[in-house]
């Protein structure tokens, strides 16, 4: 009898279990609740735990917040597309704007001090990917995510796509920039 | 009955029926073609991420990466899977095939839809890559071509279920199905999960493309789609774990350590594995962190488990086989001794040994709702899932294929030097792609990204970390070395269907097809003392031990981002 024929003993159900098995589903199965256990866990102790704050929206809705964001907290002009830099206070919140192709507009952020991001898209799926931290979200249209973000370390970074969203995806970039 | 419905293989001595043996060899062939077709495609792919090479342009980048995800994906697994599920009712059951002409309606649809979208995708305006993600659209006929495709397999899951009540009425066995039919029960179960989502999804969306439908919502579109998307990763998974333990009877005659435990582990994919799905939507928005950990946890540790208990049955019925043939001292005396020249053995186990501690161990670490958030969309995952679905999948069926040639079409095979390495290569490159691409993708390199050096930008620019072009010329190699072993295989098996030396009805091959199983009284007193695979065992401490480590390290690696609240 093999795994290619029926069963030796029609009463299979009956037979015992090996103990090598039995020790092997039991570890297993207490490793799954450990794995279990660590997400709540994490949502307690741990500080990198994406927020579902979601709102309905709509792409011209969303544009003309962002807009008012720069309006009012512009600080410079950067880079060969003089993407305006926004300087927001600690606390605020925070627009980002999501379309082909790019992310707009750059941010200036104070190292320690907390932010609310809000993500969304003009046009199709896109993906923050912020690097070098390597904080990845999906950004929808239609959908406001809110996201509170404490960056941790002084520096530039940048905002890549990591969803594919046409021809123009790997041209899709922005910057942030993290201050003392 | 009338004996020309069926011949007895003169190596196996298993009743093949006419009209499931044509349909499987259909099957077959199309599969591995689409599989060529796919793979060349892969390699310009894997070429243009190379930096130093960039081989392709833009649009002929993610035109080539649609192509080969939906190629290999869904054209080469699917058809090779409807082959899998004729042979292990048909065949093991020794039972004629429901039904053939609906199983060769289903096959015509699903060329059709194969060859459909791979013209439609050529045109160049359905670069959406195989998830479609709306409101990206894609002309109605890529849509529809996938439908056709689906329909097409559908048909191929009821001739099965039907083949299984015919068996069943006319008796063709006692007792309970094989172990290796239960699997592929499973698979095909999952597999009309799968269509009936797939189904959801996709009418909706044509629809929409040719203005019948005026909105599909983006998270809606990514919930049902995965539901459609994931769980068409189980059957992959269902049948390949058929497929090993089919390999580990064939090749040392082994039988299942408790019928019970393994036939309960496939009963927990149908029950929980088409839950997890969320998975893929851990940093969507307006996705609720309760339904993320409930579907993550609950659900998925549960298949986890599934597929862990699974990767200690298999190799540990062929060590309790070998050791009942008499390969019995120390730890690894059975696995030394196992047919390591013979591509259907080291296929098979590179499979499970890759699948496992490649595939399986990333999949659940990237799993967990918030680790998710360094993992998402970067390499990191196209590196997991060649793991699971190329290294798994794709190579336990070649491995299948291996056998199924010379047992099925009645051809030996060619060049079996280069067969016997072939599984190495492939193992060996498609590693390569999966460890570097998983690197790069801890660094922070996107998928489906033509241009990580951002040339295009007019000066707006990512540099990332050094390593990380290191990494992606490894893959590159490793790319090199994976598609020449695939182009081997597709040489092999093509080669061997045209020009391997023909056997007669009743000639036996040359080389000797399947083992006799170990007497019962052999397996008593095997191993050491009180366990039989001492040896499986340690590899599942091995396993273990990686796992919960790389686990941990990956908390690690979160922590030390910005805050996420
Ligand atoms: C020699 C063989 C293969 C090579 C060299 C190869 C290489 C690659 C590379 C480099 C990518 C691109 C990753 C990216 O830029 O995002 C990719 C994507 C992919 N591969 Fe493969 N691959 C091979 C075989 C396979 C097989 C056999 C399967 C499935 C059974 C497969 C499934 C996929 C899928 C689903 C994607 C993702 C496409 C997408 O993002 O839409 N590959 N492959
Ligand atoms: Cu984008
Ligand atoms: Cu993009």
């Amino acid at each position: 009898m093999t795994s290619l024929s029926p069963p030796a003993n029609k009463l299979w159900w009956n037979e015992p279990i090996e103990k090598t098995e039995l020790l092997w589903i039991s570890l297993v199965f207490v490793w799954g609740l450990v794995m279990t256990f660590m997400m709540p866990f994490w949502h307690i102790t741990g500080d990198q735990n994406l927020s579902t704050e979601t709102y309905r929206t709509t792409p011209e809705a969303f544009l003309a917040k962002a807009q008012k964001m720069v309006d009012k907290y512009t600080v410079r002009k950067d880079g060969p597309r003089q993407t305006p830099v926004v300087k927001p206070p600690a606390g605020s919140d925070v627009y980002l704007v999501a379309r082909l192709w790019d992310w707009w507009p750059s941010l200036e952020l104070q190292k320690g001090q907390s932010y609310r991001f809000h993500l969304s898209s003009m046009d199709w799926q896109h993906g923050f990917s912020l690097q070098p931290a390597n904080i990845n979200i999906q950004v929808l249209p239609d959908y406001e995510h809110v996201v509170q973000f404490t960056p941790n370390k002084t520096g530039e970074y940048s905002v890549i796509c990591n969803e594919y969203c046409g021809i123009g995806h790997h041209l899709m970039i922005g910057k942030i920039y993290v201050v003392d | 009955m009338d004996n020309q419905q069926f011949r007895v293989c003169p190596d196996t001595g298993l009743k093949f029926f006419r009209s499931a043996e044509a349909l499987m060899k259909a099957n077959a062939v199309a599969a591995v073609v689409f599989l060529l077709v796919g793979g060349i495609y892969g390699l310009g792919v894997g070429l243009t991420r190379w930096p130093a090479v960039h081989l392709l342009q833009a649009d002929q980048f993610y035109l080539a990466l649609t192509a080969h995800g939906i190629n290999v994906l869904l054209f080469w697994c699917i058809f090779f899977e409807i082959a899998v599920l004729y042979f292990c009712s048909s065949v093991l059951l020794g039972c004629r095939l429901a039904a053939p002409k609906v199983a060769w309606a289903g096959f015509a649809l699903m060329l059709i839809g194969a060859l459909m979208n791979n013209y439609v995708v050529l045109q160049g305006n359905a670069s959406v890559m195989f998830t479609s993600y709306a409101p990206m659209e894609a002309p109605p006929l890529f849509y529809l071509s996938l439908i056709l495709f689906a329909v097409g397999a559908l048909f191929g899951c009821f001739v099965f279920f039907g083949t299984l009540v015919i068996a069943k009425n006319e008796k063709t066995y006692e007792g309970s199905v094989p172990l290796v039919t239960f699997g592929a029960i499973t698979a095909a179960i999952i597999a009309v999960f799968t269509i009936v989502s797939g189904a959801i999804i996709l009418i909706p969306t044509l629809a929409w493309s040719v203005g019948l439908i005026s909105h599909i919502d983006s998270l809606m579109y990514r919930l049902v789609w995965w539901a459609f998307g994931h769980s068409s990763q189980q059957i992959n998974i269902a049948a390949q774990i058929a497929v090993w333990y089919a390999i580990a009877s064939i090749v040392f005659g082994a039988k299942p350590m408790s019928e019970k435990v393994s036939r309960m582990a496939f009963l927990l994919y149908i029950l929980f594995l088409q839950l997890a799905s969320a998975h893929h939507l851990l940093v969507d928005p307006g996705v609720s962190s309760e339904f993320k950990m409930f579907n993550t946890s609950y659900a998925m540790y549960l298949a986890v488990m599934a597929s862990m208990i699974h990767g200690l049955t298999v190799p540990g019925s062929i060590e309790a086989a070998q050791r009942a043939h008499g390969f019995n001292s120390g730890f690894f005396e059975w696995l030394r001794k196992a047919p390591w020249g013979n591509p259907t053995f080291s296929g098979m186990f590179i499979s499970l040994i890759g699948f496992g501690f490649l595939g399986g161990i990333t999949g659940v670490v990237m799993g967990a709702e918030q680790i998710n958030i360094i993992v998402h969309n970067t390499l990191y995952v196209p590196g997991h899932f060649h793991a699971t679905v190329v290294l798994g999948t794709t190579l336990a069926f070649m491995a299948f294929t291996y056998w199924l040639v010379p047992i099925l079409f009645r051809r030996e095979l060619i060049m079996k030097g280069l067969a016997s390495w072939q599984p190495y290569l492939f193992g060996l490159g498609m590693s390569g792609v999966a460890l570097f691409m998983m690197g790069a993708g801890t660094l922070g390199v996107p998928r489906r990204h033509y241009d990580i050096s951002f040339s295009g930008t007019g000066g707006i620019v990512h540099e990332f970390p050094a390593a990380a072009n290191t990494l992606m010329a490894l893959n590159g190699l490793s790319v090199l070395l994976a598609v020449i072993g695939g182009a081997s295989f597709c040489i092999i098996i093509v080669g061997s269907l045209l020009f391997g030396k023909k056997l007669g009805e009743n000639e036996k091959c040359s080389v000797s097809m399947i083992t006799a199983p170990p007497a019962e009284e052999a397996y008593e007193g095997i191993g050491k003392g009180p366990i039989t695979v001492p040896g499986t065992l340690v590899l599942a401490m091995i396993f273990f031990v990686s796992f919960a480590v790389y686990y941990f390290i990956n908390w690690k690696y979160l922590a030390e981002t910005w805050g996420i609240g």
